[in-house]
């Protein structure tokens, strides 16, 4: 593998993270339980479209072969993803899209704060801007998280079955393999490793105060670094993606 | 090659008659998303940065930057975008704060740096100037706006999120 190879595939991982989630959460507008929240999913939906789409025109430069963003989105199928699979996963009740959105968040919020200081000068910029939008996402999952947890007995409870549930797709958001290691050396990418630690200790507090158990650490799920993913992935993509695959080059 | 007939000043005076398509009250340039205007041997290069990654006016504002310089003769014209540095509500001068005040959405209080003051500020209603006032939502009708509603006057109103 190339370095060029590699931040070709960095690229779109970061891409597909934020295109799947942005999907998944796009699925609340007009569902949502009030129209507040309403607002709120499809804002944060919106936010990840623009780092996807950022991320996504970044990975066909690197590559070379006049992909755009559109190209990378709507034709790859989903042994050509490599978004985490916590991000594919259906959205389950409120509490439990809340819980996935205070687990990414809070990874991004530490992930994002390092790609900053990436010596890539595109993968910084667009880091640098994502990171204020995490921030007020985070803040939004943390505020729900509390108060859904510290609620009512039923509130708490579904919290909690949240966090149990998701918690083996955690592992992942910290994996490294090859492409990670060739980038590190030169700065480029981050080292996830090292960010776990924080990560814990954040997601530990806040659910303390929302009177979450943390789960015993057990199995953890794996497989998007290789393209491999849950049954969920390829549903999302034959939607998003029909109009495309029915009418190549369709414009309007 | 394109002998240049306008000056940087001349373009920033064109650009500023563009308004923000989202909030029609300020323009582009008032926003704080032009970056610069490079005038080189084969045409002008207008340089922007989106309030939000997401933002979905940026397409228009694209569109509206070529179109409007070139119904006045300045062309060719591309227009590129950057991410570095990231924009914040710092960029919004104080006339486009009033402005913004004035049409009903109360202006950003300060920068997003300031991470402890990203949420539960003293907002003052735009309509009746009473500080009590509350969060109604996060998130508003466009990314970069907060609901908020008056105590004193009962009013819902819009504030522009620090950034």
């Amino acid at each position: 593998m190339t370095e060029q190879q590699a931040l070709y595939k960095y690229s779109l991982r970061l891409g597909d993270n934020a295109l799947i989630l942005s999907a998944r959460l796009s699925e609340w507008c007009s569902n949502a339980p009030f129209l507040e929240e309403d607002l709120a999913v499809t804002n944060m939906a919106l936010d990840l479209i623009g780092r996807a789409q950022a991320m996504l025109k970044y990975a066909g430069e690197v590559d070379g072969n006049s992909k755009t963003e559109d190209d990378l989105a709507y034709r790859r199928g989903e042994r050509d993803y490599y978004n985490n699979l916590i991000m594919e996963l259906p959205n389950g009740d409120f509490a439990y899209t809340m819980v996935r959105q205070l687990f990414v968040s809070t990874f991004e919020l530490f992930f994002y704060e390092e790609l900053q200081k990436s010596t890539d000068a595109t993968l910084a910029a667009i880091a640098a801007k994502t990171l204020k939008e995490v921030k007020y996402h985070h803040l939004h999952a943390k505020d729900w998280v509390i108060r859904l947890g510290d609620g009512t007995e039923e509130s708490n409870r579904r919290v909690q079955q949240a966090v149990n549930q998701l918690w083996m797709y955690t592992g992942e958001l910290f994996e490294m393999d090859g492409t990670d290691a060739l980038l590190m050396k030169d700065g480029i990418a981050v080292n996830a490793e090292h960010l776990k630690m924080g990560w814990i200790q954040m997601v530990t507090q806040i659910l303390a105060l929302a009177n979450i158990e943390l789960p015993a650490d057990g199995y953890m799920q794996s497989g998007s670094r290789m393209g491999i993913h849950t049954e969920h992935l390829g549903h999302i993509l034959s939607e998003m993606q029909y109009l495309q695959r029915a009418y190549p080059d369709a414009t309007w | 090659m394109v002998v240049s007939r306008f000056d940087k000043e001349q373009i920033l005076d064109i650009l500023a008659t563009i308004p923000d398509p989202e909030i029609p009250v300020v323009n582009i340039l008032e926003m704080g998303m032009v970056k610069d205007v490079v005038i080189g041997d084969d045409g002008y290069e207008v340089i922007i940065t989106p309030t939000y990654s997401g933002c979905p006016a940026v397409g228009m504002i694209t569109a509206d930057i070529r179109s409007t310089l070139e119904a006045k003769g300045v062309v060719p014209t591309t227009v590129r975008m950057v991410y570095d540095p990231a924009w914040t509500t710092d960029w919004m001068t104080d006339v486009a704060k009033k402005k913004l005040h004035d049409y009903g959405i109360a202006p950003p209080l300060h920068s997003s740096c300031n991470d402890e003051m990203l949420d539960n500020n003293t907002i003052t209603c735009p309509r009746c100037g009473s500080e009590r006032t509350h969060l109604l939502s996060r998130f508003g009708s466009t990314a970069c706006k907060a609901l908020y509603k008056c105590d004193a006057c009962l009013e819902p109103f819009e504030y522009f999120k620090c950034h």
